[in-house]
């Protein structure tokens, strides 16, 4: 079948997806998009996690074609049209919040959210936020750093 | 829905990427002025951080290739059986397969490998010995119909009888696991079944025992750990014009990959070049060889690319986990808190095959009294073969096990002498000077019972944190947002543990890191390349050679090349070395070149002033300048078009084997210390542990990057949380077969069962290392599981001698 969304605001499609296929393999193989990673696909990991209509999700378990029409926002999608790195990528960066990596894409996709419906989140809210998403490097310490850190800014910008 | 004949789709991948080869190759990394720069002692930023967080650092799942197939690993479902017959006929005309592998397939008579001992088969031949072990491979144009195809396939099992601890693995009729086997500890090990054994015996212990006030023992069980690393093993090998193979993967150690891969498919090592992709964590758990044999094979097979990408349930079957063990200790002790003696027996389970359970036996021996001096020990370790999944590297490498027995047991002493538990263990503890039970004398600091007062002093959390002014905050209680108690039944407790551990590779291993270091002028600028085979695995290696190329050539740019079999071995990611080893080999590498660029400036320039021939000379911010700060040229002018480029190896003091019936020995290069003090809060109906905090103390000799130092502490100490409280695999013992192999099942901590780590870091230089730096990452892992475990006893009163602790050992359900 063909599935076509919008991607990053980008309209994408794909053919011949195989109903089996998930929204992250028609992301990560069929469009060029390999940022969301696959740790678990099942769910459990969060490194996964994209926007669907702007409501973060584990696009190992959405079907590709649940996802047909909508508007997907991934980790690539972060960044301004100019590169320019987003308020909580930079602070993943500065805080020493990425070691490995391979957590960072979903925490990043699920931090954004939380910020943007949360400006001044509680540490208790971050940790509720993020505890979809597993770290096996860092000790979650300098992620919730990283967080503090982009709220602040955030609220020194406006 | 609608198929194809096979069910499963045959459309070619074709994602609309940049079409190099591979799509996606590791980049190299440069950092310059841009305000990431730094040098030694900096807390530099990662200059892969950017690519990481914006989505662009490919990981070796990410790689793409043209034309390129997804390979499969059919895998034994059985954990011990005899193989009468593999049936393929059905997966291999699948269409959109490619190929179809078993061991009748394998190109030349070598067929297995192994890091130590080559016991290992790359497919089963004959038996399984382990549930998961791998049986048969396939390649096909989409990962599903490889999935697919392989289910197709058909094994005929018989089974055979299972060995799955010490009973039955060293009782009268054992069945034996490797019934032939030939190797350099089968002669010396008192049965077939035990992989290696190690004694340490030193001084009298039963002399000293007859001296002892009070006398404990105790029995710990310690389960099974996964490295659950968060990338998944993965790989693309791509077929070459010489009839060589290029592979891309994610490792711990490049060149010990080539050296087990080339003989297995019949190449030479210069026909199989490897290059590290990103990885996503490794922990020792890519210490072993996992798609790598495979990917190669059906490459080679097929004439096309073939990428392969373990699913997590297969992950689980990839890679060897942490040594689950028994622990049986007795310690001594006079009335005024001296430990007279100890004794103790370790029993690791090493699986179905060798790994590295050898030199795992051979830490757990000689650090199995922790950091405390004893002169009259009793000690043996050893590794059982069992059908069990085989077991191998994990961070904290045989010294986590012992650490998680002798600190409880450190406890039940203090608490039967009626002294507080810091005090007791600071009055064994072992300082510089202080004698191993091997033999071999600490000549480094060792801050052990200064570590213990730090961590002692540092702050506590303030009483019921989850108190606010609406009540309870039920996500800081026990049971979090399970919302299982407003504060009733909780009760805190607060524990001590101190580990020691050791630093890089050990008895007589020839451990060694290369370097190669250029340096030349580009547009006007000297700029530094290193090119190392050092696997970043996340550690942060690539931050620090760079600060070590700034310091050394007092230089801004610095491009780290990715890590390929094209420079000399880096030697392992692993035990810690990789900052000492390979930062090492930099620091020399650049030394040597400073001098080059030095004799061509005094060449060039030297009649134009004495100090050339005369001062100490440094570079520094671009210019050469003596030792009283005298600038005397600018590096770009000495150099001009010349550049210097040199490769050299970078060894560390030499180490011995430790004797195999005393364990004595200079076996180790360095040590290194941590302290943990946990503080938990336990609900006591439920059984429901929330550690609250988990404070650290360590000494790093010299933090080259204290914000990757404070980052190794925290991930350290997570996972040593994790083996407290909720990780393990579990093998059901009658058939050997895993139960949990998912994130479903197989718990890691989230960002709710993590604490606050606050972390103390002490700088106490070991002058025999590089910037008298001393290893990180592993020491966090083996004190924080003890610690909190005492903390849980404290609060509860309960014996609790095994881990992970779960609810129903708090209930007593
Ligand atoms: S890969 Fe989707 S949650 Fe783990
Ligand atoms: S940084 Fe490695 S899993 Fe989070």
């Amino acid at each position: 079948m063909r599935v076509t969304m919008t991607v990053n605001g980008r309209p994408q499609e794909a053919d011949d997806v195989w109903e089996g296929e998930s929204l992250l393999y028609v992301l990560r193989e069929r469009m060029g998009l390999p940022g969301s990673k696959n740790a678990c696909e099942q769910g459990e990991c969060g490194s996964c996690t994209v926007r669907l209509d702007g409501v973060p999700v584990c696009a190992c378990l959405v079907a590709a074609g649940q996802a047909q029409g909508r508007e997907v926002v991934t980790v690539e999608g972060l960044a301004g049209p100019d590169g320019r790195l987003s308020t909580v990528q930079q602070a993943f960066v500065d805080a020493g919040a990425v070691q490995c990596g391979f957590c960072t894409p979903g925490l990043l996709v699920a931090a954004d959210e939380l910020l943007e419906r949360h400006p001044e989140p509680s540490d208790g809210d971050i940790r509720e936020a993020l505890s979809g998403n597993l770290c096996r490097c860092t000790g979650y310490e300098k992620i919730l750093d990283a967080v503090r850190l982009a709220a602040a800014r955030t609220g020194q910008a406006v | 829905m609608p198929r194809t004949a096979a069910g499963a789709p045959r459309t070619t991948v074709r994602p609309p990427r940049a079409a190099a080869v591979p799509g996606r190759a590791p980049t190299s990394l440069t950092q310059g002025a841009a305000g990431a720069g730094g040098g030694v002692g900096a807390s530099t930023l990662r200059p892969d951080g950017v690519l990481k967080v914006t989505g662009e650092f490919a990981y070796s799942s990410d790689l793409w290739h043209e034309d390129m197939l997804w390979g499969h690993t059919l895998r034994s479902t059985v954990a011990h059986a005899r193989i009468l017959a593999v049936h393929t006929g059905e997966a291999l005309a699948t269409p959109g397969v490619h190929a179809v592998l078993t061991y009748d397939d394998l190109p030349t008579e070598v067929r297995t490998y192994g890091l130590e001992i080559r016991d290992t088969p790359v497919l089963a031949h004959g038996k399984v010995r382990h549930h998961g072990e791998p049986v048969a491979l396939v390649a096909a144009d989409h990962p599903e119909t490889a999935r697919r195809a392989a289910a197709r396939i058909r094994v005929e099992y018989e089974e055979l009888p299972v060995v799955t601890d010490e009973a039955s693995a060293l009782g009268p009729d054992a069945v034996l696991v490797h019934e032939d086997r030939e190797d350099h500890h089968s002669g010396h090990v008192p049965h077939p079944n035990v992989v290696h054994r190690q004694p340490v015996v030193r001084g009298d212990a039963d002399a000293a025992a007859a001296r002892a006030d009070v006398v404990v023992r105790g029995e710990y069980v310690f389960g099974m750990q996964d490295q659950a690393f968060l990338g998944p093993e993965s790989g693309l090998a791509v077929p070459a014009e010489d009839g060589g193979v290029d592979l891309y993967v994610a490792t711990q150690w490049l060149h010990s990959d080539l050296r087990q891969i080339a003989p297995v498919l019949g190449l030479p090592e210069s026909r199989v070049r490897m290059t590290l992709s990103g990885v996503g964590g490794a922990f020792g758990g890519r210490e072993d060889l996992s798609m790598q044999i495979h990917g190669c094979l059906l490459a080679l097979r097929t004439g096309r690319p073939v990428k392969m990408v373990y699913n997590r349930f297969e992950s689980f079957f990839g890679h060897v986990h942490r040594h689950p063990a028994r622990l049986s200790y007795e310690h001594g002790a006079t009335r005024d808190g001296r430990l007279t003696h100890v004794r103790c027996r370790i029993v690791l389970d090493g699986g179905a095959y060798a790994s590295s359970s050898p030199a795992v036996v051979g830490n757990a021996a000689s650090l199995s009294v922790g950091p405390y001096v004893v002169d009259d020990v009793d000690l043996e370790a050893l590794a059982l073969y069992t059908n069990n999944p085989p077991c191998g590297a994990m961070r904290g490498f045989g010294a986590v096990q012992a650490c998680f027995a002798y600190e409880a047991q450190m406890d039940k002493v203090a608490a039967e002498l009626g002294l507080d538990p810091v005090e007791f263990r600071q009055r064994n503890a072992m300082r510089q000077g202080s004698v191993m039970p091997t033999g071999q004398r600490v000549d480094a600091p060792a801050p052990v019972a200064e570590l213990l007062r730090r961590v002692k002093a540092m702050p506590m959390p303030p009483e019921q944190q989850w108190r606010t002014t609406e009540g309870a905050d039920v996500r800081a209680l026990p049971g979090g947002l399970s919302n299982t108690t407003h504060g009733e039944g909780v009760v805190r407790g607060v524990g001590y543990a101190v580990g020691i551990k050791n630093v890089g590779f050990s008895e007589g291993f020839d451990d060694y890191s290369t370097a190669r270091v250029r340096i030349e002028v580009i547009n006007g600028e000297p700029v530094a390349t290193v090119h190392t085979a050092m696997a970043e695995v996340g550690q942060g290696g690539v931050t620090v050679h760079a600060q070590i190329a700034r310091s050394e050539l007092g230089v801004t740019q610095v491009t780290i090349q990715p890590a390929d079999t094209r420079v000399g071995s880096a030697g392992s990611t692993s035990a810690s070395r990789q900052t000492y080893m390979t930062g090492g080999a930099v620091k020399n590498t650049c030394e040597a070149v400073r001098e080059r660029v030095l004799d061509i400036g005094r060449r060039r320039f030297g009649t134009h002033h004495p100090a050339w021939a005369t001062a100490e000379l440094l570079l520094e911010d671009g210019r050469v300048v003596t030792d009283g700060g005298e600038a005397l040229a600018l590096v770009a002018d000495v150099l001009g078009d010349e550049s210097v480029d040199l490769e050299l190896e970078f060894r560390h003091r030499p180490t011995q084997a430790f004797d195999l019936r005393t364990g004595q020995g200079d076996g180790h290069v360095q040590y290194s210390f941590a302290a943990h003090r946990a503080v938990v809060e336990v609900d006591t109906e439920l059984g429901l542990v929330k550690v609250v905090e988990l404070a650290c103390a360590q000494d790093v000799g010299k933090a080259l990057n204290p914000l990757s130092v404070a980052g190794q502490i925290q991930g350290g100490t997570t996972q040593g949380l994790g083996i407290a409280v909720m990780e393990e695999i579990v093998v059901d013992p009658r058939t050997a077969k895993v139960r949990n192999p998912s994130f479903t099942d197989y718990l890691i901590p989230t960002i709710l069962d993590t604490p606050t780590i606050p972390v103390d870091v002490l700088e106490l230089a070991d002058s025999n290392a590089p910037y008298g730096l001393r290893g990180v990452g592993e020491a966090p892992t083996l004190s924080s599981t003890p610690a909190v475990l005492a903390a849980i006893r404290q609060a509860t009163g309960l014996e609790l001698n095994r881990t992970p602790v779960r609810p129903e050992h708090l209930t007593g359900t």
